[in-house]
């Protein structure tokens, strides 16, 4: 491994043991300053994540989940960006190291998979002078050794034809291939922590299943750490560890990934998950939609980042944010971390959505109206009005 | 899998729109011809909401501009109401545009964005009338408001200034205002948050209901159709593969394509069953030359000789249930 | 119980006006020019100000008070000397027939400014009108327009121009100023084709056809907005340009005669009394000098502010 045989001081790892994370994110900020204001995109992100576990990482445009694990990897390169906090990786604080010593972890250690695998991959350069120069600069290996552990890792992902395909340039390949080959750009260093940001949302969903379940398995095989970021919760489902959930910038909710969608607490994750529209429903389900849109970066508003389109919300939740604090007395434990005054399947929180109920607030008649609670609700109304007939007969029927 | 043949279609009186034979081919380099639709037919009903789903490739938005003549139609009819619009004069089309109008897929470049809100929305009232300024304003604010858009903080501003969700909608206006009876709607909460999708589904759902429109939803996402569709046509490659009711469709998928796309979906459930060891590369053939016989043959586990050899045409499997299968999975 | 309208429009909080795309902020038009000068850098509002100065002076140039006549040979009468160094009475000087030098400097401005406007007015409007429409419109139109620009970017121009001058036996600002704009027509023709291109296929005009929008309202109301602005952009460098070109031709000997004033043409007569006196030259070379660089600043300027209006994070 790359790892043992580092020469240069300074990016050899510090002793670690074993029992330490390999990946710790304390209070990390990130903020771009432009002519408009300053962008906050990531207020306040902590995280660990041990080896060979995989973290998924969910939120929308603007939630900045793409910006955090740029941040974590140092590629938010720009005279306006200005980051702070505590990102430990294998024992060395990567905030702290200069470029220089990045550019040895980049590639070797820490890997990235984009979004896009047109723009990602060099146009005009042949796949496998991409994957063999990759090889030789950061592995030293000769030209001969490079063109064989390119076609290694060209099987490794599953490309049929692996030798041709070597000449081939990426507008030749489709979709589901050029981003097989950024994976395996990404692989060929054996790096300890893969980012794979949006990895399949460009694609169609047949390759995206592929796709995911080609990294599940290198992750798996390799032992390898992973970072998947991505805005649909159906991807995270079954195939993370843990999943943390962000809005605005902050971690709302963090979880095992089966506690977090059998017992979710924050509003907005619960919100979402009843916005998607899923196989399972009857065909014309209303959606439980949530009104509003995600803040703007620049001008968040005070307290709760998702106050203004919280069916939950009480006055509390427009001054003060909330501290993100273990919620888990079911199966999440200590580990079930949310952000909320009113969390949800707590007393407290079904209090705020009955009085908000009863004030008719919009975006809680809103949620009320979708057909889940519509269901539920009509039966509650309904075992409320036999109980009052009942009460008000003398218990006559 | 894909294959022609008219089984499913219903009869002609009893529908707003009939497509029959559909074939959009184009030139390539080198002397090849794209093949993106190659032969379908389907129908929908007054106030129906057909979707139509498929990866990309499959012709599905090929389809969808070639209901509206916005390109050239190879051979075969669509007519809407009883009139052809393959056969009408470019006159005649552009007058029948007002009937069939389209949202598209990124809402913010399907606006202008050197011209005002209030100006977009009104273009259709300003090319087809009515004329008075008056009139034209309040139908413009009757529709913002219908779709969710403060017409009074709207009007003067440009398509930057909104948000993707707020954009389609802007764009949902523009095409109801002119009163179409049927609207095509191409992949239009594909580039939305998912937040924002459900928001724009709805608002498609009532509107539907309260301007009387008949729907076709194009999509690539099984979870979005079925929530809009009463029925789902499946396309691969130009051909149909299957189309039913959509609950029928996703409880008894009788098509092997249907069942790769329902078994890909990423189910937003830790507990529902999850195939983690398909990871083979997907070839997608070419359209410029698919295969023979049913397309779909060279990913389907079925696969036999028949299947190379004769196209398999739409049968019925059941209860409003056709499948273009020689095999299929009901 | 709130109606579905009013849930609906509630479901956008209608904040239309706080800018969705981070750093889509509005730019200066809705703003007062007033702000946007006092932002820029200081050497941005010197090149600006020269320009104002330099246009405003070149328009009002008759009408200047105290100004002198810049064809006013004073030594003819006895009254003013020639090559004269600065004085109270000619703040720049006198060339070599006693002309004012300063008077001559503000005209020959109006001399560039008439040249550069007239061509950048023709480019703009013949050859953006005709770029816009065939690469709209394609098929033969577009053919034949192309076929016309690629002979006419093939065709020497400085031929062109000797020969146009030639063949009407007449040289001045008129001919010089028709001969290149006839010559402008064709790069900008490209340009917008090129742009009215990528236009063509972008959604929104799909959309108007969907609407049942006639061609030519497209092009009038969808196409030609949006090519227009890259055109503008590309008037700007233009500019530069012609004003160079202007003051080369004149300096040749073939562009605007004397006794007009033009800065080219002024140093030409400068350059060869050099050895008596060296100063005639220098407002001239220093009032072409600091109008292109103005131009050039000014249009880098301009460039990265409309990139800052569409850009989003």
């Amino acid at each position: 491994m790359p790892a043992e045989n580092a020469s240069t001081p300074g990016t050899g790892p510090v002793a670690v043991s074993a029992g330490s994370p390999l990946l710790r994110v304390d209070d990390l900020h990130t903020s771009f300053h432009v002519p408009a204001g300053e962008v906050r995109a990531v207020r306040g992100v902590s995280l660990t994540l041990d080896r060979g576990r995989t973290l998924g990482i969910v939120g929308e445009s603007g939630s900045g989940k793409t910006v955090l694990a740029r941040s974590i990897m140092r590629l938010n390169i720009g005279g306006n960006v200005s980051t702070s906090g505590n990102v430990e990786f294998e024992g060395r604080d990567l905030l702290d190291l200069p470029l220089k010593a990045m550019k040895n972890l980049w590639g070797t250690e820490l890997a990235m998979v984009f979004q896009d695998p047109m723009t990602s991959l060099n146009p005009v350069v042949r796949v496998g002078r991409q994957l063999t120069e990759h090889v030789r600069s950061n592995l030293g290996a000769s030209r001969g050794e490079a063109r064989q552990t390119a076609i290694d890792l060209l099987r490794e992902v599953r490309i049929p034809d692996a030798e041709a395909r070597l000449r081939a340039f990426p507008h030749e390949l489709s979709g589901g291939m050029r981003q097989r080959i950024c994976i395996a750009i990404a692989l060929a260093c054996e790096p300890a922590l893969l980012f794979a940001d949006e990895p399949t949302t460009a694609l169609d969903v047949t390759v995206q299943h592929q796709i995911l379940n080609l990294l599940g398995r290198e992750q798996r095989e390799r032992q390898m750490a992973m970072i998947l970021v991505t805005h649909d919760l159906g991807v995270v489902a079954g195939r993370t560890d843990d999943t943390i959930v962000m809005y605005a910038g902050k971690v709302v909710e963090q979880a095992p990934t089966r506690v977090l969608f059998t017992e979710m607490r924050h509003p907005y994750s619960e919100a979402l998950l009843r916005s998607i529209p899923r196989i399972g429903q009857r065909s014309h389900t209303r959606l439980s939609a949530i009104t509003g849109r995600p803040p703007d970066p620049i001008d968040i508003p005070p307290g709760c980042p998702f106050n203004p389109r919280c069916p939950y919300v009480q006055q509390k939740c427009r001054e003060e944010p909330p501290p993100l604090v273990a919620v888990g007395d079911g199966a999440g434990g200590a580990s079930h971390l949310a952000a909320c005054w009113y969390p949800v399947g707590t007393d407290a929180g079904r209090d705020a959505f009955a009085r908000n109920l009863a004030d008719r607030l919009p975006q809680t008649v809103v949620v009320a109206e979708g057909s889940e609670f519509a269901e539920s609700a009509a039966a509650n109304a309904a075992a409320e009005a036999t109980a009052a007939n009942g009460s008000s007969e003398g218990g006559g029927a | 899998m894909a294959g022609t043949g008219k089984a499913h279609l219903r009869r002609p009186e009893e529908v707003l729109l009939r497509v029959e034979d559909l074939v959009v081919e184009y030139p390539a380099p080198g002397r090849k011809v794209v093949h993106a639709v190659s032969g379908i037919s389907f129908d929908v009903k007054a106030g129906e909401t057909l979707g139509l789903v498929g990866e990309s490739g499959c012709g599905k938005t090929t389809t969808g501009k070639a209901i509206l003549q916005l390109l050239p139609v190879t051979s075969g009819s669509v007519v809407l109401d009883g009139t052809d619009l393959t056969k009408l004069s470019e006159r005649k089309m552009r007058r029948a545009r007002t009937d069939l109008q389209m949202i598209f897929q990124d809402p913010i470049s399907s606006l202008n964005p050197r011209r005002t809100i209030g100006d977009i929305v009104a273009e259709p009232l300003q090319v087809w009338g009515p004329h008075s300024e008056v009139e034209q304003v309040r139908m413009v604010d009757e529709m913002l408001e219908a779709v969710g858009i403060d017409p009074v903080q709207a009007r003067g501003r440009r398509p930057h200034e909104f948000s993707g969700g707020q954009c389609q909608r802007i764009s949902i206006a523009r095409s109801l205002v002119l009163g179409p009876r049927l609207l095509i709607c191409d992949e239009p909460v594909s580039a939305l948050d998912m937040s924002v999708q459900a928001q724009i589904l709805n608002l498609l759902g009532d509107l539907k209901a309260d301007y009387n429109l008949t729907l076709v939803f194009i999509a690539h996402d099984l979870a979005v159709i079925k929530n809009v569709s009463d029925r789902v046509a499946v396309m691969y490659l130009g051909k149909l593969c299957e189309v039913a009711g959509a609950d029928d469709l996703y409880d008894h998928p009788a098509h092997p394509y249907t069942g790769v796309l329902l078994n890909a979906n990423p189910e937003p459930d830790p507990d529902a069953p999850l195939d983690l060891e398909s990871d083979q590369a997907v070839e997608m053939p070419s359209p410029i030359n698919p295969p023979s016989g049913c397309r779909f043959r060279t990913r389907c586990p079925n696969a036999a000789e028949k299947c190379a050899a004769e196209e398999p045409m739409m049968r019925s499997v059941g209860d409003d249930h056709f499948v273009a299968c020689h095999f299929p999975t009901l | 119980m709130a109606g579905p309208t009013e849930l609906r429009s509630l479901q956008e909080d209608g904040q239309a006006s706080v800018p969705t795309a981070v750093g889509s902020f509005r730019v200066r038009v809705g703003r007062s020019l007033w702000n946007a000068f006092r932002e820029m850098s200081w050497p941005t509002k010197a090149c600006a100000s020269w320009l104002v100065l330099i246009v405003t002076a070149a328009i009002f140039a008759d009408w200047i008070p105290g100004l002198q006549d810049p064809n006013y040979q004073g030594f003819l009468f006895g009254k003013g000397k020639t090559l004269d160094p600065p004085s109270m009475e000619h703040w720049l000087g006198t060339d070599n027939v006693s002309r004012d030098i300063l008077a001559r400097v503000v005209h020959g401005a109006r001399t560039s400014l008439i040249f550069a406007g007239g061509v950048l007015l023709c480019g703009l409007v013949v050859g953006g009108l005709l770029g816009s429409a065939a690469g709209f419109l394609r098929g033969r139109f577009e053919a034949v327009v192309m076929f016309y620009v690629d002979v006419s970017l093939a065709f020497p121009a400085l031929v062109f121009f000797l020969f146009a001058i030639t063949m009407l036996n007449t040289r001045g600002l008129g001919i010089m100023t028709v001969a290149v704009a006839i010559l402008i027509v064709a790069p900008y023709t490209r340009i917008a084709r090129a742009n009215s291109l990528s236009v063509s296929n972008r959604e929104f005009v799909t959309a108007a056809r969907a609407i049942g929008t006639s061609r030519p309202r497209i092009l009038v109301r969808e196409i030609i907005p949006n090519v227009y602005p890259t055109l503008v952009a590309y008037s700007l460098i233009v500019a530069a340009v012609l004003v160079i070109l202007e003051a080369t031709l004149s300096f040749l000997g073939i562009g605007v005669p004397i006794p007009r004033a033009s800065w080219g043409g002024d140093i030409n007569m400068a350059r060869r009394d050099i050895a008596i006196n060296v100063w005639p030259m220098i407002p001239p070379i220093l009032a072409l000098v600091a109008t292109i660089l103005s131009v050039n600043v000014v249009s880098d300027w301009l460039r990265s502010n409309a990139a800052s209006r569409s850009s989003a994070l």
